[in-house]
C-alpha cells in the first residue's frame, strides 16, 4: 500500500511536452527522500484538459498540478509528498479559490461532464491490466460468457439504444443482430481505430488510456455475434496507442481473458492489430476490410452489406472505439441505466475534441443533448482574448459549421442532421470572427480531394472541380452563377458518390453556403474578406496620421514595398511611411512590427 | 496522391536483404500480408524502391502490380528516400518573389538533383514546401531543423559546406 499516489498524463499531448521527463524526475526525487515505498508513481492515460499540459495529479488529496515544469519537480516531492503541503502556486488556478481547494471534478471543465467512455483515462495505468481488473474490468465479459446468451447480450446492447460512435450513428445492437443471423464458418469483429479527422483524437485518448476496455468490448461483440477472430485497424500515426494495446492484448492473454476457452468456457476469441498507412478513406468500413486483406483501401458498393460479406467474404461487424469503450459498462449496468442518459433518440454521451479558437482545448465527454453553448462556454471556457463566437465545426471534412443561433440545440444524432452537420466521429473545431469561412470550406476540400480514392467519379471529379471553385472565389475571381454551381455540384457529389467519403465531401461547403451566404457574396461581389484571410482580397496600408516614421516595417518588408513619402502628420518628428499596394505581396509580416498599431489590414 | 519515384540506383545491403527475408518468412502465411511486409521493409530500408517491391511480391507470392498498387495507394509509404540533410525550400509568396526560386535552382545546381529528390551518396533531399510563416526573413530554407533566411543564390555553397561531412 502507497500513501500516495502521483498520476502522471502520459497522453500524446503531454508526452509531446516531456511528461515522460516529469515522470523520470519524479521517481528519482522521491528515491532521494527515500519516499518510494510510501509513493508510486503511475503513468495513466488522458486527463482530457490537454491545454493545461503536463498534467500532475496527487491522490488522496486529489491535487491537480498543470502545465507543470520538470524544475518544478523538487518542490512538489519536498513540500507536497514529503511535508504535506500542497504547493498552490503550481495548482491549476480554477482549483484554488481562496483559502480552500476545490475538487477536480467542482471545475467547469469537469462538473457537466460524465465520463462513460472515458471513465478509465486518466484514473488507471493503461499498461496494467491488474487497474483495469480492479476497476471492474473483464467483469462484463465474466457475466457475457457465464450468464448470458449470445441473443440476451445483442437485446441488452439493442435495448440500451446505443448507437455507433464513428459518425452516422447506426444501432450497434441492430448491426449485431443481422452479423448473428447469417451463419459461416468464421465470422470476425473489427474495431475502427483509423481516426483520420483532422483536429479529432477521441480514439486516440481511449487507446492510450484504456486499451483492455477495447479488448473486453470486442470479445463481448465475437460472443454475441458467434466470431472467434478480431482485428484492431489502427493507425500507424498513433506509435503510443499501438504500443498499448499491444502490451494489453499480451497481458489479457497471459491472464487467459483472450485466447482459447476463455473464462473455462469453450469460447475462443483472439485480436489482432493492423496498422493503417495513413489514407482517409480507410476509416469507410469497406475500405477498412479490403485494407485488413492488405489491399488498396477502396470502398466496396453496398450491398452486399458486411453483416453479410465482409472482411474476407465472411459476416463482419466494424465498430468504433467510441462504441466499444461503452459496452461493458452498459452489460454491467444495464440497458436501461443507458437509456435513462441522453436524448429520446440517442443515448448516453459523446466524447468531443475540442479544439480551434476556444479556451480548453482537450478532451471532453458529455451526455447527449447537451448544448453546444454548454460544451463551448461552461466547460470549454469560451473564445480567448475577447473574440466572438463565429461557428463550431463538427464531423470534420464530412461535417458542417453550426453558426452562432443554433448554439442552444441540443447535440445529439438527428439534431445535428437536420441543422446541416452531422456527429461525426466527435472533432469540434471552435472559430471566431478571424475564421473566414470560404477559406474553411476549401480548406476541408483540399484535404478530401487529396483523401478521394479515386475509384468512383463523382468524388474524384467532383471534389476537384468543387475546390477549383472555391479556390477562384478566395482570389476574387467568383461569380454569383458560379455559387448556384457549386451547390448543384454538390448534391449531384452526395447522391453519386460510392462511399461516405464522397457522400459527405460537399457538407462543409453547403453549410457554408447555407449559414454564411453573405460571406461569399462579399467575396464574390465586393472582392472583400473581412475575415482578413483571404490573402488575394486583403489590402494592407498604413494610417499615416498614426505613424511615427520609425521605418521599421519597411525594414522588414520582403519586397521593398514599404516606402517614405513627404508627409509628417501633426506632432511627429518624421515623415509617414506609406505601402505600395502593387508591390506588397501580402505576407503580413510589416504587420508587428508596428508598435503604433498605424498598420492595418482590410 | 502524387508520388515521386526514386532514380536512385538501389543500395541495399545483403544484410538488409536478410532482415526483409525474415520479415517475408514471419507473414507469409498471414492473409494480408503486403501491408505489414511492407511497413516493416520501410522500416529497414528507409523507404521502397522498387527492386524493395519485387523482394517482397516474390516473398509473398503476390503479383507486382498488386505490390505496387498499395505502396502507391498509402501515403506513408515513401518510394523516394530521404537524405540525411533535407532541405525545404520555402515557395511561399514573400519568398517566391524575393527569389526562391533562384535558391531552389542554384540548390539544384549545386547538388545535382531536382526538387523532390535525394543525392546519391544520401546526404541531402531536396524539397519545395509550401508557405513556413517565415515570410520577414525572406526568402527562407531549413536544413532538418536549421532555419536560414534572407538569402541570395551565391551564399548557397557556403551554407552547403557546413553540412558536407
Amino acid at each position: 500500500m502507497y500513501r500516495s499516489n502521483v498520476l502522471v498524463c502520459g497522453g500524446t499531448g503531454c508526452t509531446s511536452s516531456d511528461s515522460l521527463k516529469i515522470v523520470e524526475k519524479l521517481k528519482e526525487e522521491i528515491a532521494a527522500r527515500g519516499l518510494e515505498k510510501e509513493v508510486n508513481v503511475i503513468t495513466t492515460g488522458c486527463f482530457g484538459l490537454c491545454a493545461l499540459g503536463p498534467i500532475v495529479v496527487i491522490y488522496p488529496e486529489g491535487s491537480f498540478y498543470s502545465m507543470v515544469n520538470i524544475d518544478d519537480i523538487p518542490e512538489i516531492v519536498e513540500e507536497h509528498l514529503l511535508k504535506g503541503r500542497i504547493v498552490t502556486r503550481l495548482l491549476y488556478q480554477e482549483t484554488v479559490e481562496e483559502d480552500t481547494i476545490k475538487s477536480l471534478n467542482d471545475t467547469a471543465f469537469y462538473s457537466k461532464q460524465m465520463r462513460i467512455a472515458l471513465r478509465n483515462c486518466g484514473v488507471i495505468d493503461p499498461e496494467k491490466i491488474d487497474e483495469y481488473i480492479a476497476m471492474d474490468g473483464y467483469a462484463a465479459l465474466g457475466k457475457v460468457l457465464t450468464e448470458m446468451t449470445p441473443e440476451s447480450v445483442i437485446e441488452t446492447i439493442l435495448n440500451s439504444g446505443l448507437r455507433g460512435r464513428g459518425g452516422a450513428g447506426f444501432p450497434t445492437g441492430l448491426k449485431w443482430k443481422f452479423a448473428a443471423a447469417n451463419d459461416a464458418d468464421q465470422k470476425y469483429v473489427c474495431c475502427n481505430a483509423d481516426e483520420g479527422d483532422p483536429g479529432a483524437f477521441m480514439d486516440r485518448s481511449i487507446l492510450e488510456g484504456d486499451p483492455h476496455a477495447l479488448l473486453e468490448a470486442m470479445a463481448i461483440a465475437g460472443y454475441a455475434i458467434g466470431a472467434t477472430k478480431g482485428y484492431v485497424y489502427v493507425r500507424a500515426e498513433y506509435p503510443i496507442a499501438v504500443n498499448r494495446l499491444q502490451i494489453a492484448i499480451d497481458q489479457a492473454h497471459e491472464y487467459g481473458l483472450l485466447g482459447d476457452n476463455i473464462f473455462g468456457t469453450d469460447f475462443c476469441f483472439d485480436v489482432q492489430l493492423r496498422l493503417g498507412a495513413g489514407a482517409f478513406v480507410c476509416g469507410e468500413e469497406t475500405s477498412l476490410m479490403t485494407s485488413i486483406e492488405g489491399k488498396r483501401g477502396e470502398p466496396r458498393p453496398r450491398p452486399p452489406f458486411p453483416a453479410v460479406k465482409g472482411l474476407y467474404k465472411k459476416p463482419t461487424i466494424l465498430n468504433n472505439v467510441e462504441t466499444y469503450a461503452n459496452i461493458p459498462r452498459i452489460i454491467l449496468l444495464g440497458a436501461d441505466w443507458f437509456q435513462g442518459i441522453g436524448t429520446e433518440k440517442s443515448k448516453g454521451t459523446k466524447v468531443f475534441a475540442l479544439g480551434g479558437k476556444i479556451e480548453h482545448t482537450g478532451l471532453v465527454e458529455v451526455p447527449m443533448g447537451t448544448t453546444l453553448r454548454t460544451i463551448v462556454e461552461e466547460i470549454g471556457g469560451g473564445i480567448p482574448n475577447g473574440k466572438k463566437f463565429k461557428a463550431a465545426q463538427t464531423g470534420g471534412p464530412s461535417g458542417g459549421c453550426i453558426p452562432p443561433q443554433h448554439l442552444d440545440i441540443p447535440i445529439d444524432y438527428d439534431n445535428l442532421l437536420e441543422i446541416g452537420s452531422m456527429m461525426g466521429s466527435g472533432g469540434l473545431i471552435v472559430m471566431d470572427e478571424t475564421t473566414c469561412m470560404v477559406d474553411i470550406a476549401k480548406f476541408f476540400l483540399e484535404f478530401t480531394v487529396d483523401e478521394s480514392c479515386g475509384k468512383c467519379t463523382p468524388c474524384r471529379i467532383g471534389t476537384k472541380r468543387l475546390l477549383e471553385m472555391l479556390d477562384k472565389i478566395t482570389k476574387g475571381q467568383g461569380t454569383l452563377e458560379m455559387l448556384d454551381e457549386m451547390e448543384d455540384l454538390c448534391h449531384y457529389i452526395k447522391a453519386n458518390s460510392l462511399c461516405g467519403l464522397g457522400q459527405t465531401a460537399p457538407n462543409p461547403v453547403l453549410s457554408t453556403l447555407n449559414y454564411f451566404r453573405d460571406e461569399y457574396v462579399q467575396h464574390v461581389v465586393d472582392k472583400k474578406c473581412v475575415a482578413g484571410v483571404c490573402k488575394d482580397l486583403l489590402e494592407f496600408s498604413i494610417i499615416k496620421d498614426k505613424c511615427f516614421g520609425c521605418s521599421m516595417c519597411a525594414r522588414q518588408c520582403p519586397a521593398d514595398a514599404i516606402k517614405v513619402t513627404d508627409y509628417t502628420a501633426p506632432g511627429k518628428k518624421k515623415p509617414a511611411y506609406e505601402i505600395d499596394t502593387t508591390k506588397c505581396v501580402k505576407c503580413g509580416a510589416c504587420l508587428p512590427t508596428c508598435k503604433f498599431g498605424a498598420i492595418v489590414k482590410g | 496522391m502524387l508520388k515521386k519515384i526514386s532514380s536512385i540506383p538501389f543500395a541495399g545491403t545483403p544484410e538488409q536483404e536478410a532482415e526483409l527475408k525474415k520479415v517475408i518468412a514471419k507473414h507469409i502465411d498471414d492473409p494480408g500480408a503486403v501491408m505489414p511486409v511492407l511497413q516493416e521493409a520501410q522500416g529497414i530500408y528507409g523507404y521502397l524502391p522498387i527492386e524493395v517491391q519485387t523482394m517482397i511480391a516474390e516473398g509473398l507470392n503476390v503479383p507486382l502490380e498488386e505490390v505496387y498498387g498499395v505502396s502507391t495507394f498509402y501515403s506513408q509509404f515513401a518510394l523516394s528516400p530521404k537524405g540525411k540533410y533535407n532541405i525545404s525550400v520555402c515557395m511561399g509568396t514573400a519568398c517566391y518573389v524575393k527569389g526562391s526560386g533562384d535558391v531552389l535552382n542554384k540548390l539544384s545546381e549545386e547538388l545535382g538533383i531536382e526538387a523532390e529528390e535525394c543525392t546519391l551518396d544520401g546526404q541531402f533531399s531536396l524539397t519545395a514546401c509550401r508557405c513556413i510563416g517565415a515570410c520577414g526573413l525572406a526568402p527562407v530554407i531549413t536544413i532538418n531543423d536549421d532555419v536560414y533566411g534572407r538569402l541570395t543564390a551565391d551564399m548557397i555553397p557556403d551554407i552547403l559546406a557546413k553540412y558536407k561531412d
